[in-house]
């Protein structure tokens, strides 16, 4: 691991031992954090000691770091709440929001690693280029309902409450960054969605209004078959989605159902039901798409 | 089913190959034991395996029956890896099918290849031996084994979207199997309460009793299960009573699919060497009336 500079907390920026007594447990230790510094050029992991405090979350060690001895480090933060998806990092190498890893979770006796989201590119320090997923955010095929009825739109409670799970994303994009089709083969970015954007598929299509079969283009476009179900997006939402068994797993039955089951398509014939949607029809519903009809008319 | 191009003509508009963020993929950052779990799932379908092949081409005393201990009335217990026996060679008390049976091999050999294929294709399956196996990925945020040197034989990745492992897509076509021979194991479990002519209750009844509802829970719990009784509905509200199954039933044993995996797993083989300890006289299943 490569480490660099190792620095001492100076007597400004140090807690006053008064209030870490009060605080009880934690006086008297020193935290090594190891963040990573760096740019496009190369970076390194840089050593700072702090002393600890109770209560704390890795993001307040990180402001201490930034406010005491780093005031040019790049952090992204905002809600500091776990609400607004902006601290993700790798936190000893486990893909974790920033403010809300308690410190006391970690082992304070060897020095904890902070590093940026691997899988996007480097911005500067811990702040990464999350650009992709706003890419792949315009090739959604947006949410189309029917005209409205006469009296306007009903929806049963039980077709409400199944798309709720889904609708506490909060965008952190880390299951986006451990996912390693796009995390160990960057190549497939160029045709791959990921779990956050399966979880919006998995929402529109079961959304009780909605009217757009996206099938064929989850398949296709968004490359669900990329996926090997091996839960990871699962395991550090922070939100606690089920992203693999709740929306992944239903999204590829679907295509199954679309694509692959022979029963199915000879039920679709003999009962004369439509064929799926291909996926060209679903991406003319695409923000990608409409935003490009309005410039061409313009 | 055909092999299909998922790559579509128009590329996700991303630049790839630039620098990216923090140290290099090959270094493990974690410092868990992030290897444990993966390797007692390892070593824990290495042992089932070695298991099921010593005991597929056993082809005898997988009947505790007229051919097992005769102190007592004689029992009607058939492993569940020999189930249907329908061979020439399984005992006439056991023997399904036409008169007989037909071939010679070991039963198992041919009964095996459905909850093999069935437990091959299963969502909880694939990803256990795609991380313990595969490594792809070992663990999370562990980098796939061979993905770091550029150009390498590991370097690409196309997931389940060609041969042969897009052939998972027919998971559901073997739950369809895997429901008959739950039915089949549910009846073994009747037959293992028949003693003589009569009925009564040993110790390997109980077993295969908790065999049989270990399978349905394994089986009722499975994701393509899950979404051909109504996770696949766009709206509940038109189906209540499909509504109800999925949420009731199936969901419930889905949350705990990995669990029934294990249990179900352990216990077939456990059966199987119950019948076998007492076929071969080794232990006397003790009989409760
Ligand atoms: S389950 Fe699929 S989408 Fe989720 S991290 Fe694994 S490969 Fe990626
Ligand atoms: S699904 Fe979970 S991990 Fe992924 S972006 Fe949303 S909140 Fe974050
Ligand atoms: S700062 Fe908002 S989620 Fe962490
Ligand atoms: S998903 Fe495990 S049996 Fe179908």
């Amino acid at each position: 691991m490569a480490v660099g500079t190792s620095q001492t907390e100076g007597p400004s920026g140090a807690p006053s031992p008064a209030s870490a007594g009060e605080h009880g447990t934690a006086s008297g230790e020193t935290l090594h954090m190891q963040l990573w510094r760096g740019d496009k050029d190369g970076g390194q992991f840089v050593e700072y000691q702090v002393p600890a405090q109770e209560g704390e979350v890795v993001l307040d060690v990180v402001h201490r770091i930034q406010a005491s001895h780093a005031p040019d480090l790049a952090v992204r933060w905002n809600c500091k709440a776990g609400k607004c998806g902006s601290c993700s990092a790798e936190i000893n190498g486990v893909p974790a929001l920033m403010c809300m890893t308690r410190m006391s979770t970690l082992d304070t006796a060897s020095p904890i690693t902070v590093s940026p989201m691997r899988t996007f590119p480097v911005l500067r320090d811990l702040v990464t280029d999350v650009s992709f997923n706003f890419e792949v955010a315009k090739l959604i095929p947006s949410f189309t309902p029917a005209p409205p009825p006469p009296g306007g739109y009903r929806m049963q409670q039980v077709d409400v409450e199944r798309g709720q799970e889904f609708r506490k994303c909060i965008e952190c994009f880390l299951c986006q960054n451990v996912c390693h089709v796009i995390r160990d083969h960057e190549e497939n970015k160029a045709h791959y969605a990921g779990p956050r954007f399966f979880v919006r598929l998995a929402e529109l299509e079961m959304h009780p209004l909605d009217t757009l079969d996206r099938r064929a283009y989850v398949r296709e476009r968004m490359g669900v078959g990329y996926c090997n179900i091996t839960k990871c997006c699962t395991e550090v939402c922070p939100e606690g989605i089920h992203i693999t068994d709740n929306a992944i797993i239903p999204l590829k039955e679907r295509v199954v159902d679309s694509r692959y089951d022979p029963v199915a398509w000879l039920g679709r014939k003999i009962l004369r039901r439509p064929a799926p949607m291909t996926a060209a029809e679903a991406a003319a519903h695409t923000s990608a798409a409409t935003r490009g009809v309005s410039d061409a008319a313009r | 089913m055909s092999v299909v191009q998922e790559n579509p003509a128009v590329p996700i508009p991303v630049e790839i190959g630039g620098v990216r963020a923090g140290p290099p993929r090959s270094q493990i950052l974690r410092r868990d034991t992030w290897w444990f779990w993966p390797g007692v799932q390892a070593l824990g379908l290495l042992a089932f395996v070695g298991y099921g092949i010593w005991t597929a081409f056993r082809g005898d005393f997988y009947y505790a029956g007229t051919m097992g201990h005769v102190s007592s009335l004689p029992s009607h217990y058939l492993s569940p890896f020999y189930s249907p026996c329908f061979v020439s060679s399984c005992p006439t008390d056991a023997v399904w099918g036409p008169a007989g049976g037909i071939g010679t091999v070991s039963p198992a050999l041919l009964v095996l290849i459905f909850p093999m294929g069935f437990r091959v294709t299963c969502y909880y399956y694939r990803k256990t031996y795609y991380r313990s196996f595969w490594a792809s990925p070992p663990a999370c945020a562990v980098a796939d084994v061979g993905s770091t040197q550029p150009g390498g034989m590991r370097s690409k990745y196309s997931g389940e979207t060609r041969f042969p492992l897009i052939l998972q897509n027919a998971h559901r076509y073997f739950w369809y199997v895997a429901v008959i021979f739950a039915g089949i194991l549910t009846w073994d479990a009747i037959e293992a309460f028949r003693f003589g002519s009569g009925w009564g209750m040993g110790l390997g009844t109980l077993i295969f009793v908790v065999n049989a509802v270990l399978i349905w829970m394994y089986t009722a719990g499975c994701h393509a299960c899950r979404h051909l009784c109504g996770g696949g509905l766009r709206r509940f509200s038109n189906a209540p009573v499909r509504h109800t199954i999925w949420r009731r039933i199936v969901t419930p044993l889905n949350e705990h699919h990995q669990l029934y995996a294990w249990m179900s797993l352990i216990w077939i083989a456990w059966t199987d060497l119950y019948v076998y300890l007492v076929a071969t006289n080794t232990i006397h299943d003790p009989r409760f009336f």
